[in-house]
């Protein structure tokens, strides 16, 4: 096995005892549902609204949650422990790996607790909608994995990590409203090409870009 | 006997615009304890963080080999071990855990025997399975022996080896540096006299201001 998967496996069982993420990612979405459960009331709400809410509540869920990664090693000292263990493209494949099945998990659970309790979210074209949410998804931890890892030896972590995430996440919330909207129209897969290959590009530059500047991040 | 080598050029190291030392020039080989001393503030973590990979000099480089050919960065933490008060191992895993999930993620295989024969030099053996958060400093500078050396590496450095450490646990480092030495390079960074003691060569920091 991979060292990247050993780091995956090593940060999986310390957050299944530690909790720094979860406990706060579900926190968050429990309270931002709420929220706008509450600021809706009993006015009925249009579906592409609808639609737009449910990424905003992902793209501030991710912002709770995502930085933990490396920010927990930091805040504990056990960065310089992994350096002197592993490279730093394993560390950065197993953050990325954790952040990715994280993202997918709350996104999953947000995207059930939405359907449950949204009646004006309904999606007409499911395939394109899980397309957009597969490629989103891989997009948020790419995005969400590097820029935390460049906040993590900031003094003011807090404030830092949505500053930076918004400008280099914003064409990315925005891309994917698009396509949920197309997908609540009923609009097929071919004819939403271009939003896809947009955000199939945005995934690869993410990718590509992490991977190569992460070496100089990572080391002091 | 191993055949590595680590060579410091000209090694200067600025933080900011203060100097914390300029022009070291080093070269250790094979085997043998050595030593880095110096007072307070002088540099002895900075240059063994510089030795190890951790950080990069202001000027000059270091060349670790082995058998004449360069290590290359990516590969170089499986030849070193690193012990010091500033390490920090995972709290929310046991001893066991900790050097399981080391040894996979160095890539090798852990060899079961050695990781039971270091806990037991180091009167670790009976809490193995306990959280490392239940430890006592001492107990995690122990620890943290077996981190540095369960991969059996050719170079191993003890930035303050025995601070936290107790006299029993004292002699129980001593003596497994000195027995580790006998094949492999172990230079150790401190200010105590009992630790320096050990080493056959001293580089003094004061001189490289």
């Amino acid at each position: 096995m991979q060292p990247f998967y050993h780091i995956f496996k090593k940060d999986l069982s310390s957050e299944l005892r530690t909790r720094y993420a979860v406990n706060s990612l579900v926190m968050f979405i429990l309270i931002t549902i709420s929220v706008i459960l509450f600021s809706i009331g009993t006015e009925t709400i249009s579906d592409y609204l609808a639609g737009g809410l449910f990424w905003v509540v992902v793209f501030f869920s991710a912002m709770s949650g995502l930085s933990r990664t490396f920010v927990s090693e930091e805040e504990r000292g056990t960065a310089m422990t992994l350096k002197l263990i592993a490279s730093p493209a394993s560390v950065f494949g197993g953050k990325l790996f954790f952040n990715i099945v994280l993202v997918f998990s709350m996104n999953v659970f947000v995207l059930v607790l939405y359907s449950i309790l949204f009646d004006a979210f309904v999606l007409k074209n499911l395939v394109l909608f899980l397309t957009a949410f597969l490629l989103g998804n891989i997009g948020i931890a790419a995005a969400s994995t590097i820029i935390a890892a460049i906040i993590s030896k900031a003094g003011s972590k807090g404030t830092l990590y949505p500053v930076l995430s918004f400008p280099i996440l914003l064409p990315l919330i925005l891309i994917l409203i698009e396509l949920t909207k197309l997908s609540m129209d009923g609009v097929g897969l071919d004819e939403a090409f271009v939003e896809i290959a947009v955000l199939f590009c945005y995934d690869v530059i993410m990718f590509s870009v992490s991977f190569l500047l992460f070496d100089f991040i990572w080391k002091d | 006997m191993n055949n590595f080598s680590v060579a410091a050029e000209s090694v200067t190291k600025f933080f900011g615009r203060r100097l914390i030392f300029k022009n070291i020039n080093l070269a250790y080989e094979n085997s043998g304890i050595y030593g880095i001393a110096g007072p307070n503030g002088s540099g002895k973590s900075t240059l063994v963080k510089i030795l190890s990979g951790l950080i990069a000099p202001s000027k000059g480089r270091v060349i670790h080999s082995v058998d004449g050919k360069n290590i290359e960065p990516e590969k170089l933490h499986n030849y070193t071990g690193f012990v010091s008060p500033y390490l920090v191992l995972y709290d929310e895993f046991s001893a066991e855990e900790n050097i399981l999930f080391f040894s996979k993620i160095r890539g090798i295989n852990l060899d079961k025997g050695k990781s039971n024969f270091f806990l037991n030099e180091l009167g670790l053996y009976e809490r193995k399975d306990d959280m490392l958060k239940t430890y006592s400093s001492g107990m995690k500078q122990r620890m943290k022996f077996i981190f540095a050396l369960v991969h059996s590496p050719f170079f191993v450095i003890l930035d303050e080896p025995t601070s936290n450490l107790d006299n029993e646990g004292k002699d129980k480092v001593y003596r497994l540096i000195e027995n580790y030495s006998g094949s492999n390079i172990v230079l150790i960074a401190s200010n105590e006299e009992n630790d320096l003691r050990l080493c056959k060569n001293v580089v003094e920091l004061t001189n490289y201001k």
